[in-house]
């Protein structure tokens, strides 16, 4: 155990060159041009670097600090959308119940998501990949039993996995210390309900690779298996994670959002997009429509863009590797 | 062919172990039973009588073994909500999902199968271009949304259909059913098309995919060859060889049926096994959780063990392989 932790910070320095290096080269020339070909491609492109930089930065995008108490008013609740008879420019989406702006709301709420989203796609990156690379590079009973066991959990749907997950945490950590970890357990929910699809892509990389020529002339030159692994085999898998990963990103923050919407995920104080549709719901019955729609569309535009994306990923990279 | 059946049925037992065994150590080891019974403020001795009766005093062994043996009788123990049998709570629950996910997948077929059909046969129109356009839709949108907009427009603007529960219920013996009442089916409507979208979707290109690439064979060319009319060489050819790989993914898909059951039921309040385990997760209730667990996967393990046999059964190939 005390010696794992040197070789791999050495191969880690060592290896960052080539992988950047790979990396722009691939996002060179081939993606882009692709990209300028296919306009639903470079649409869905564009939406989602505007909605991500609204994630990224919310207070510069949205109007209204929503979740400072102070800006509350409940002199304008249950405002319509502007173009609506009741409605006003100064909130363009409407009002939900307690006078919050609508549209700043659904910003703030989008970073949530992506935040849940983009981490759990990291951890199942991290753990598939990992898991991946011992399976194939080592193969025997280790390999078989890996792969027994995202067999095993590749017949469940993810979202079932996420709610069970969700369940555990509730008793482990109780109602209000898991409301506070939220983004964790959701994270942690989306995280390992979704690894297998990277474990097999690059499980199944690893093991052609590991019989190549230059994998036996680096084990020759004293390179460790580590080495070996994270330097030479981890960069062929890379466009393959890329790929699925972009993919993923959509079906993890639809699945945190349908947590949220059926009350396991994120609590009202700080919402994602799905629970700010569920609070919505309470008022589409009474004629309040746009404070469940309006986030709702959000959703439906942001997982849009990244399905188009994934989509045309596939289609441009190799894809051999899927 | 003996040999090829036990191994996939071994394997189906192994991993229904498995997860028995991951279902045992959260019934047993997540939160309190005892406290969960008797509340915080019980004395050691009623600890004691409680701990003794539930068999908590036993060693680990020994607990694993009865609690397979009463999960082979159907014992999943007291849910913490509701005081009552897990089973019976779920017997219970069972006809409003099956009734549902039923809907939900002859809508899906209905609907998905001839629209798949036609996009293959009209390949490139103005059709054929929204059918694919509506079904990239189907696939990205979320289920509780469609279910949200659904009622939105049929229930709250139009006032046409009932936006939650079941409507008037027919009791048959122990089973209750929707279909027989005006109200029943009125109720429904919203529910079955919500879970049915994405299936529709899905359905619909998978049935394109497969006829596209059944209608580049040669056997097509030779069935043009000899001047059959088109309509047969799309039925009587193209689609009939499309069939094992349509049957195979949508029985696969049956499976994915409950989680878009468990989404649907809790928008529209649908008082079915969903509903049910959304609760139970949210009270944290531990035995009508592990119960779920197992109840999940015996329903996954046992529709991929019977695709597998059935695929086996219906394709000479794979006997050939088997047997050689």
């Amino acid at each position: 155990m005390s010696q794992t932790p040197a070789p791999q910070s050495v191969a880690a320095k060592t290896e960052k060159t080539p992988v950047q290096g790979r990396l722009r080269a691939l996002a060179a020339r081939p993606l882009v041009g692709a990209l300028r070909r296919d306009w639903t491609a470079l649409a869905a492109f564009c939406v989602l670097v505007l909605l991500l930089a609204m994630a990224a930065l919310p207070s510069v995008f949205a109007p209204y600090e929503v979740f400072d108490l102070r800006q509350i008013s409940l002199m304008d609740a249950f405002r319509p959308p502007a173009w609506l008879e009741g409605g006003s420019w100064s909130y363009p989406l409407g009002t939900d119940d307690q006078g919050r702006d609508i549209l700043s709301a659904m910003i703030y709420g989008m970073r949530v998501s992506v935040t849940v989203g983009l981490g759990g796609v990291a951890l199942a990156v991290v753990i598939g990949v990992t898991v991946g690379l011992i399976a194939g590079f080592t193969g025997g009973i280790i390999d078989s039993f890996l792969m027994r066991v995202a067999d095993v959990q590749l017949t469940f749907p993810a979202i079932l996995i996420a709610v069970m997950i969700d369940g555990v945490s509730r008793v482990i950590l109780g109602d209000g210390a898991r409301a506070e970890a939220a983004v964790f357990v959701l994270i942690i929910a989306v995280g390992l309900s979704g690894w297998v699809e990277y474990a097999r892509a690059v499980r199944g990389a690893a093991m052609v690779e590991r019989g190549r020529d230059y994998v036996s002339a680096a084990r020759l030159s004293g390179v460790g298996t580590l080495g070996i692994m994270l330097r030479h085999i981890l960069p062929n898998v890379l466009t393959a994670v890329m790929v699925i990963g972009t993919i993923h990103l959509g079906v993890a923050i639809l699945i945190e959002a349908t947590l949220s919407f059926v009350g396991l995920g994120i609590p009202p104080t700080q919402p994602s997009l799905g629970t700010l549709i569920r609070v919505g719901n309470n008022y589409l019955l009474s004629g309040e429509w746009w404070i469940a729609i309006m986030p709702g569309i959000a959703l439906l535009i942001l997982v849009l863009a990244i399905n188009l994306l994934g989509d045309f990923l596939r289609d441009a990279m190799n894809p051999r590797l899927l | 062919m003996t040999g090829f059946v036990l191994r996939r049925v071994v394997s189906a037992l192994v991993v229904m172990l498995a997860v028995t065994a991951i279902a045992f150590v959260m019934f047993n080891y997540l939160g309190d039973p005892v406290v969960a019974i008797l509340g915080l403020d019980a004395s050691e001795a009623q600890r004691r009588a409680v701990e003794a009766q539930l068999g908590l005093d036993q060693p680990l062994v020994v607990r694993f073994f009865t609690y397979l043996g009463n999960v082979l009788q159907g014992e999943f123990g007291l849910s913490y909500r509701l005081g009552r049998p897990v089973l019976e709570v779920l017997a219970e629950r069972l006809p409003a999902t099956v009734e549902l996910a039923t809907a939900g997948m002859l809508l899906a077929l209905v609907v998905g199968i001839p629209a798949g059909i036609v996009a293959a046969i009209r390949q490139g129109s103005a059709s054929t271009r929204l059918l694919m356009g509506a079904s990239l839709f189907g696939i990205s949108v979320p289920t509780f949304f469609v279910g949200i907009v659904l009622i939105w427009i049929f229930n709250v603007t139009l006032s046409m259909l009932p936006s939650f529960g079941r409507g008037e219920i027919v009791t048959l013996g122990w089973w209750t059913t929707g279909f027989l009442t005006q109200s029943g089916l009125a109720a429904l409507v919203l529910p079955a098309v919500t879970i049915a979208i994405f299936q529709v979707a899905m359905i619909m290109r998978l049935v394109r995919a497969e006829m596209l690439e059944v209608m580049r064979s040669d056997y097509i060319l030779f069935a043009r060859a000899r001047g059959l009319p088109e309509w047969r060489i799309h039925f009587r050819h193209a689609f009939a060889n499309t069939l094992i790989p349509v049957v195979t993914v949508i029985s696969l898909q049956m499976g994915s049926l409950v989680a878009f059951a468990v989404i649907t039921e809790s928008v529209f309040q649908w008082p079915g096994l969903g509903l049910l385990f959304l609760q139970s997760v949210g009270a944290a209730d531990v035995p009508m959780m592990s119960a779920y667990l197992i109840l999940i996967a015996a329903l996954f393990v046992s529709i991929n063990l019977i695709v597998d046999l059935l695929y086996f059964a219906i394709d000479p190939r794979l006997r050939a392989r088997v047997a050689g």
